[in-house]
């Protein structure tokens, strides 16, 4: 049986990818969350879909480095993974984040560091095994920062700029790293935005293409793909053009 | 959020919120304006049970995970949200089915327990809630509890067909049945009367478990009609068909249903159906929601939307009332392509509200003319009435609440359930809240 992991189990994107993993084959599959009860209850969802999985429930803090260091030593004991998914993050509320550095620097960790030190450590390990498929999500709000949430795109873009390290580092291994960059999607994270917020692609189609481009060994998957379109437009936009923008 | 039901008779916008399994009853409690809420499930409903003008919706499909199954008993717990499409393709791989499912997957199990819904084999099966074990509802007055056919029964039986007015359905737990295939054997005859379709449904209710008949109620001639019977093939596993997957890609500025088209097909079906008479084999599929083979089918009614009327009167007043309906509708030259006539056992229903009952059930779409469909809706409601019949509030956008509290003697008991959180279109309408 293939091994998956996904760190961010309870996001409702990983959610539906693992859905469409375990529907092709049994896996044996590390969900690993901040809270053990809402990581467990999707865990058995997957074990009534797939009586043939191996499905383990981790949990603990992801933020800390340390506590993401014994994280990782646990789930990597029993070896390697084929594939991996980091999907946690927040979307920060920027007005608030403008009045609070220590909220700031939360948002900064969630959603920039702690991805980075999960995918450097399963990285690591997939590089000693010669193989592995590493998905890591970021967001088109990384591709150009913006006023409206340029603390939550800035985690968005560390992930992007060291998935791209990563990516040079391993080119030629049997390893490839998959930035995934999802364009809005109704989710709990969307919940709030309402009918004045921007339309919100569906969560199990914006899984699907996740789950099929790291199949294919892409670099970067734009979800909805036709964000490959409007971000490369958004990211060329001239300054003059953008800064009259409200967005 | 912009929401229609099935029928698209109404395009309104909702305040809505996702359900979600953490979800409380703090965080239910009517806004401090008094607006009431309705659940929202995946609007396969025709008219207004799923929609509230003037107040919010609930969203179901927060709630989407299954629990557990039980691979020796076939029970199955699961949330709300899941669609009866999901629970189909996973177990029907594993020998399990629905034992009771409607003619479209597209549901989800809290809109099917809430419309007590019925299938192809009520005379040997019963309703959806003949086969629950438990339910488990939130309120917005009071925590979360679970009820079942022995446990606070009363607030089962006013739940199942309780159209989502008794509580938020989070979590039910269903019986699965075990089937020999997921293919049927199926035999496709003809009737040109209705003494005929009676005898027909009659001689097949001991050997088939599956029974339904579409009815061409265009001819003002005879009422002829193709009856089909089916019954889980002996041999196991063969291959899944082929999806083809048609969709209406728009909606037409006018309705494609007309006196033209209608007859054309009506017509070119029958006979196509008559070469087919005789046995068959057919995938569960394509017997039990031949119309999701077309997404968005709803579409080709245009702009104005459609209404759907379904009806159910007792056997002994059942037959002239069905002919003078059918009378009624071929005379008006409105009406559907496919009506399907039915005929319902003697199951009980645990439900308070639900619709199935001994007799003979009739159902029609009809493109929204205005005035003169709801015009000719009365005349048939007439005739319902006068034949101590009902009509199915899934199916309602229109019914005048006298008829309602007619067809439906529990109505009062009923009331003593409600939660006053919650309201629906169809609630305000026929029951004044
Ligand atoms: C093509 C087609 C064929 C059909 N064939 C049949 C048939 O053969 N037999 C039959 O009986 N019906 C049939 N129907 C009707 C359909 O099965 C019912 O209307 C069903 O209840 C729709 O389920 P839904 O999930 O779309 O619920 P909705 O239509 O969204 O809601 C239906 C009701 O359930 C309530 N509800 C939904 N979820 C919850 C919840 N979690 N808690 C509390 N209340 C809830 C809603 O408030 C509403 O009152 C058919 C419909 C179509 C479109
Ligand atoms: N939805 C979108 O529109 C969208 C668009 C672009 C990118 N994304 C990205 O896609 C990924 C998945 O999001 P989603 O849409 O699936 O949202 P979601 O369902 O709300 O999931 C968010 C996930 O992040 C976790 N999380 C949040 N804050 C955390 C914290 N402080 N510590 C640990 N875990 C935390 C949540 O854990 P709990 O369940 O324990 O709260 C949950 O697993 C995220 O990285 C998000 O930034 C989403």
């Amino acid at each position: 049986m293939k091994r998956f992991i996904i760190i961010g189990a309870t996001s409702s994107i990983a959610e539906h990818c693992a859905r469409l993993w375990i529907a092709e084959a049994p896996i044996n599959l590390t969900l690993v969350g901040r809270d053990a009860s809402r990581t467990k209850s999707i865990a058995d969802d997957l074990k009534v879909r797939s009586p043939g999985s191996a499905i383990t429930v981790v949990s603990g803090n992801l933020v800390e480095p340390e506590s993401i260091q014994r994280l990782v030593n646990q789930i990597l004991k029993d070896g390697n993974a084929d594939c991996a998914l980091i999907a946690h993050g927040s979307l920060a509320d920027q007005s608030a984040c403008q009045q609070d550095l220590a909220l700031t620097a939360e948002e900064l960790s969630i959603n920039g560091i702690s991805p980075v030190l999960f995918a450097e450590a399963i990285a690591n390990s997939m590089v000693r095994a010669g193989h592995g498929t590493l998905g890591v999500i970021g967001s088109v709000a990384g591709d150009r920062g913006r006023k409206s949430n340029y603390v939550y795109g800035a985690g968005k873009g560390l992930v992007a700029r060291y998935a791209q390290g990563l990516q040079h580092r391993l080119a030629g291994t049997g390893v490839t790293v998959t930035l995934i960059k999802p364009g809005p999607t109704r989710t709990p994270m969307t919940a709030h935005l309402g009918d004045s917020g921007p339309s919100l692609a569906d969560v199990a189609k914006v899984a699907a293409t996740i789950v099929s481009g790291m199949e294919k060994r892409r670099n970067v998957v734009y979800a909805p793909r036709r964000w490959w379109v409007i971000m490369m437009i958004i990211r060329h936009l001239p300054r003059f053009i953008f800064n009259k923008m409200d967005i | 959020m912009k929401l229609s039901s099935w029928g698209r008779l109404s395009d309104d916008n909702y305040p809505a919120t996702v359900l979600s399994r953490e979800i409380g009853n703090q965080q239910l409690t009517p806004s401090d304006n008094g607006e009431t809420s309705i659940v929202y499930g995946m609007g396969r409903s025709y008219g207004d049970v799923c929609l509230n003008p003037g107040g919010g919706v609930y969203l179901s499909n927060g709630l989407d995970r299954l629990c557990s199954f039980d691979a020796t008993s076939g029970e199955l717990i699961c949330e709300a949200g899941v669609l009866l499409k999901d629970i189909q393709t996973l177990f029907s791989a594993k020998g399990w089915m629905l034992p009771v499912t409607p003619g479209t997957q597209y549901v989800t199990v809290g809109g099917a327990v809430a419309n007590d819904v019925h299938g192809k084999n009520h005379h040997s099966h019963g309703c959806f809630s003949s086969h629950i074990n438990w339910i488990r509802l939130a309120r917005t007055d009071r925590e979360d509890f679970v009820c079942s056919p022995t446990k606070e029964a009363s607030w089962f039986n006013a739940t199942t067909g309780g159209l989502g007015l008794t509580g938020i359905i989070k979590e039910v737990s269903l019986n699965l049945r075990r089937v020999s295939s997921c293919w049927l054997d199926t035999e496709t005859l003809t009737y040109s009367s209705l003494a005929e379709f009676s005898q027909i449904s009659k001689d097949s209710e001991d050997d088939w478990e599956y029974t339904v008949s579409w009815i061409d109620c265009n001819s003002r001639k005879h009422n002829r009609g193709i009856f089909i019977r089916a019954n889980h093939s002996q041999s196991g596993a063969e291959s899944t068909p082929t999806k083809s997957r048609l969709r209406v890609p728009l909606v037409p500025p006018l309705s494609l249903v007309n006196r033209m088209t209608l007859t054309a097909f009506n017509q070119a079906y029958f006979l196509s159906q008559k070469q087919k008479s005789g046995m068959g084999k057919s995938h569960y599929q394509s017997y039990f929601y031949p119309l999701d083979g077309i997404l968005d089918w709803n579409r080709m009614y245009g702009p104005k939307g459609f209404y759907q009327y379904q009806l159910v009167v007792p056997y002994e007043s059942g037959m002239p009332a069905i002919k003078a309906i059918l009378h009624e509708i071929a005379v008006s030259g409105q009406g559907s392509f496919l009506s399907v006539l039915k005929t319902f056992g003697d199951a009980p229903s645990p439900g308070l509200l639900s619709f199935p009952m001994e007799g003979l059930t009739l159902a029609l779409d009809f493109p929204n003319r205005g005035d003169i469909t709801l015009q000719l809706f009365r005349r048939i409601d007439a005739i319902v009435a006068e034949a101590g019949g009902r009509l199915y509030p899934a199916k309602d956008a229109r019914m005048p609440a006298e008829l309602f509290t007619a067809g439906y003697p529990h109505l009062p008991e009923f009331l003593l359930y409600r939660d006053p959180g919650l309201s629906s279109g169809f609630s305000k309408r026929v029951m004044g809240w």
